[in-house]
């Protein structure tokens, strides 16, 4: 007897899982038939496709050499990996030498100015890709960050009122598909011009592609919060009427509570935006962080570029999902309702 | 001539897209202290609208409630409603469900040790202690139904307004909130307006039924005084001979609408729009968002 699939009936299409129970169970035990389905089944779902990758890309022949295979990717995510490492050391020898060379100058008795002046170099090697995912992870957490704390606010208060929500939807709907790249220009003219101080917090490259993605992530998010919060139910309401609980109350109690899974999807949705805007973003404006290492990589066109290349769209695609994960179990943490199917 | 509840020549109109719609027009009604009275009709006459203004959750157009001779103007919790959808707070426990109305009803005249002591009581009340900690999605029907129940008795209202509280139950489990309503009435003897559908919910709790005229401009069209003996035992009833009287007296006088509501089925259309109107603009306003999306 084969293991009743959950899809069997709904999606018909029985052969293949009639094949994947063939598979998965039948001789075995239950639970090393539920194990082969969520290990084995994508496990082979991804030879397979390592696979077909591996003999399509051989296929493939560009300008700078044939198509890179898996072997050819892992190889240089190790190399990316390896001179990580060495420009750390490097780092750290560099700052070695300053300390040594600092030491002497105090000794000789410098003045203090100049000694002050050698204590603040930096060492300015190249960022490294390691580096570069750090980069874009706090640009788009920042961007994201600042983007929720505005559109949340916003979306409950067009939720609640239909006057406000009638003021704002054009705007919203007008504003909402605009791409990133149609944004970020002007972003960078207002920047530069707004954005003056001697002593900096942030650079200026970092605020262009955070407040972009900023102007991406508000949409999702004021939109899918006013939803949740205009979708309370009025039975719920109509108790806050009779208890006559007050404003503050009934939004802390009732109408926040019940947006709650709205408001994660927006976020949710915001974020995977964000995330793909960022990359867009960074490649077009040439700011730090892994959009700029694929730029890099390809105008730098050398016969391990687009091996680089994929290492880095592969990495994308794994924090971004990551990303997601991350919101998914806040998510879990933060409803009420365990369960609503989050996927 | 100053009774506890008087509704007075109540008349309610809707406008709607196809001009203005009379639901309710010269509901009269008196209620006394710790009567417990029925509400009964055909579906869209209006009887939710009834208790809906007695709630103060719509207004009136014409007449007015009064209660104790103060002039009901807007919702509050002396007319604590129990709504057929049981309506609790999804993201709160039972016990919470029932503190939240605590809190807000005696935030001044009780201590929290007391606010404690009076949500258990009436959780105990309700047979519901064993399930404090639980989510109303993790308990029965008839169990959310005595957490709303519990929170509307918490709130000692001086009247107890009940939308079809059982309506969406099955009926093994309605017979035994039937009885525990029965006895907590025995207890408490509170004043209460129930809506039901069922005639014989109608018969056994009651000291007076009230049944409907068809709408539009549906009032009351007659009242039929319970006279049993309570406590009321519905197996031994089930074969009195007043009981069944009072029974076909409602049976009777609901076919006699029912048929005579037949000719003016374009009527009856307008009214059932006329009683979901609300429902109906929510979800055209939700479904305007929705689109928005």
């Amino acid at each position: 007897m084969s293991i009743a699939i959950r899809s069997h009936k709904t999606f018909e299409i029985t052969w293949l899982e009639n094949a994947i129970g063939f598979l998965a169970s039948d001789r075995l035990t239950k639970t090393t038939g539920k194990l082969a389905r969520n290990v084995l089944v994508p496990f082979t779902a991804i030879l397979v496709f390592l696979l077909l990758w591996a003999a399509g890309a051989q296929q493939v022949q560009t300008s700078l050499g044939v198509l890179p295979g898996p072997a050819k990717v892992w190889e240089q995510t190790k190399a990316l990996y390896d001179e990580h490492v060495a420009e750390r050391d490097k780092a750290a020898a560099f700052y070695e030498r300053m300390d040594k060379r600092v030491e002497k100058a105090i000794a000789a008795g410098k003045p203090a100015e100049k000694i002050e002046r050698m204590k603040s170099r930096s060492y300015t090697g190249k960022e490294t890709f390691i580096d570069q995912i750090f980069t874009s992870l706090w640009t788009v957490m920042t961007g994201f960050v600042i983007a929720s704390l505005i559109a949340i606010p916003v979306g409950i208060v067009i939720g609640m009122s239909q006057t406000l929500y009638q003021a704002f939807n054009p705007i919203i709907q007008v504003f909402k598909p605009v791409s990133p790249l149609a944004w970020l220009p002007l972003v960078t003219m207002v920047v530069s011009a707004v954005y003056v101080s001697d002593d900096p917090w942030f650079s200026k490259s970092f605020l262009n592609s955070a407040i972009t993605v900023t102007l991406c992530c508000l949409w999702p998010t004021i939109i899918n919060t006013a939803v949740g919060v205009s979708g309370v139910s009025k039975d719920l309401i109509n108790v806050s009427r009779v208890l006559k609980l007050s404003w503050f109350t009934k939004t802390l109690k009732i109408v926040l509570p019940s947006a709650i899974p709205m408001m994660f999807t927006g976020l949710r949705l915001s974020l995977g935006i964000g995330w793909m805007v960022l990359i867009a973003a960074e490649m077009l404006a040439q700011n730090p962080g892994l959009g700029k290492f694929v730029w890099d990589e390809f105008q730098n066109g050398s016969s391990n570029s687009l091996a680089r290349i994929m290492v880095a769209v592969i990495a994308i695609g794994f924090i971004g999902f990551l990303l997601d994960r991350g919101m998914l179990a806040l998510q879990r943490t933060v409803s009420w309702d365990k369960s609503a199917v989050l996927r | 001539m100053n009774s506890y509840l008087n509704i007075d020549h109540v008349g309610i109109t809707f406008p709607t897209d196809n001009g203005p719609l009379n639901v309710l027009d010269n509901v009269n009604l008196k209620v006394e202290q710790g009567e417990f009275i029925s509400l009964i009709g055909h579906s869209g006459c209006g009887k939710s609208t009834v208790l809906n203004i007695v709630a103060g959750l719509l207004q009136a157009t014409e007449g007015g409630v009064l209660l104790e001779n103060r002039e009901v103007r807007e919702p509050g919790p002396d007319r604590a409603v129990v709504f057929q959808n049981h309506s609790l707070l999804p993201w709160l426990s039972v016990y919470d469900n029932v503190r939240l109305a605590v809190d807000q009803v005696f935030k001044r005249t009780k201590s929290k040790a007391e606010r404690d002591e009076w949500t258990r009581h009436n959780l105990e009340l309700v047979h519901m202690s064993h399930a404090l900690d639980r989510k109303p999605d993790e308990i029965s029907g008839g169990m959310k139904q005595r957490v709303g129940i519990a929170r509307a008795l918490a709130m000692e209202p001086k009247v107890l307004l009940m939308d079809e509280p059982f309506g969406a139950l099955d009926s093994l489990t309605r017979t035994h909130m039937q009885d525990s309503l029965m006895e907590i009435q025995a207890e408490l003897n509170n004043t209460v307006i129930m809506i039901t559908h069922d005639v014989d919910e109608a018969v056994l709790l009651s000291d007076r039924i009230i049944m409907m005229t068809n709408g539009p401009s549906a009032s009351i069209g007659e009242i039929l005084q319970v006279e049993l003996e309570r406590p009321r035992d519905r197996l031994s009833l089930a074969e009195d001979r007043d009981y069944n009287h009072y029974r076909a007296e409602v049976v009777r006088f609901l076919h006699e609408r029912h048929v005579g509501k037949r000719p003016q089925t374009a009527a009856e259309t307008a009214t059932d729009a006329g009683a979901g109107q609300d429902e109906t603009q929510g979800a055209q306003e939700k479904q305007g968002l929705r689109l928005a999306v």
